[in-house]
């Protein structure tokens, strides 16, 4: 049986089709699941993708995590779904938050598009089990409003706990604090950072690599094995 | 009708990019003396029935969950008669 990963779409999110291809690639079967679904279609994981969901309006995410969609994720993460966000998708779980901290306009106010290197701290996340810890990556990184934040308590706790999973390497390419790339929630399942795996799957596209396909057979994997 | 305003800022703590780009702007134009500028968002809300103590606290709470993110920001609710 194919393990079933629902891929979100909310109106402005640009990369559903490549999570999608990402997660086929990686051997799993895509559901997609538009903003206005109430269910989540059998899926056993989620990814909520990139893009503007909303215009980014108000503030990135601070619309769609009202979606009935996004109901129906944080009650499924509550009780243990693996969640991955991506870009959007990471400001989005910081809105509902389900991740702490936010994400603020890049210290520099430009957006930046580039390949980005990163450090992989926590390899026994849900989304990160096919990594080591210390391994470095490169994937694309593409926003504006990148630079994640928090106060000090919540800082000290993400990295007492382990709770980093990603930290930006050699260029802090936005201002985030401690050059926090990506966190996960306490129980593992819950993962989000700013950077694409999804753009970094086959070696003919994106960094020419296929460092970001971790991710997505990180959770086949576990599924596969529950 | 009566207008009730929330006043959005970035909380003190937080770095502000962009009202620090309008600042350093500010003496090119001929403006001297403005040492800080921190940007917020203001929200002007028209209220249908009368502004009672229910009514302004569903407005904070509004402004609380969806208008503010208090995890970075802070937010005051004032009415305009």
């Amino acid at each position: 049986m194919t393990v079933r990963i629902g891929v979100v779409t909310f109106p402005g999110t640009l990369d559903d089709r490549d999570t999608q291809r990402a997660v086929r690639i990686a051997g799993a079967e895509p559901v997609p699941l538009w903003h206005r679904d109430k269910d989540l279609k059998q899926a056993e994981a989620i990814v909520l993708p990139g893009g503007f969901s909303y215009g980014d309006y108000l503030r990135a995410g601070a619309i769609s995590r009202f979606s009935p969609v996004m109901e129906a994720v944080v009650a499924a993460a509550r009780d243990g779904m693996p969640v991955l966000g991506i870009c959007n998708g990471f400001q989005l779980l910081t809105e509902t938050h389900l991740l702490p901290g936010a994400m603020l306009r890049n210290n520099h106010l430009h957006f930046v598009c580039r390949d980005q290197k990163l450090r992989v701290e926590n390899a026994g996340t849900a989304w990160t089990a096919d990594y080591t810890a210390g391994q470095e990556i490169s994937i694309p990184l593409k926003n504006i409003d990148g630079r994640y934040v928090a106060d000090e308590r919540t800082l000290d706790e993400l990295e007492a706990e382990g709770r980093v999973a990603f930290r930006y390497a050699g260029w802090n390419p936005n201002g985030s604090l401690r050059d926090i790339a990506g966190i996960a929630n306490a129980a593992g399942n819950v993962v989000g950072l700013m950077p694409h795996p999804e753009h970094a799957v086959e070696p003919l596209i994106g960094t020419g690599g296929t460092d970001g396909l971790g991710f997505f057979t990180s959770i086949l994997r576990k599924l596969v094995n529950v | 009708m009566a207008r009730v305003v929330v006043d959005v800022m970035l909380k003190p703590e937080i770095l502000d990019p962009q009202g620090q780009a309008v600042q350093r702007a500010l003496p090119r134009l001929g403006y001297q003396g403005i040492s800080d500028v921190r940007q917020g968002k203001r929200f002007e809300l028209e209220v249908e029935g009368p502004v009672d103590d229910a009514a302004l606290t569903r407005i904070r709470e509004m402004a609380e969950t969806f208008l503010a993110n208090t995890v970075i920001e802070d937010f005051a609710v004032k009415v305009e008669s």
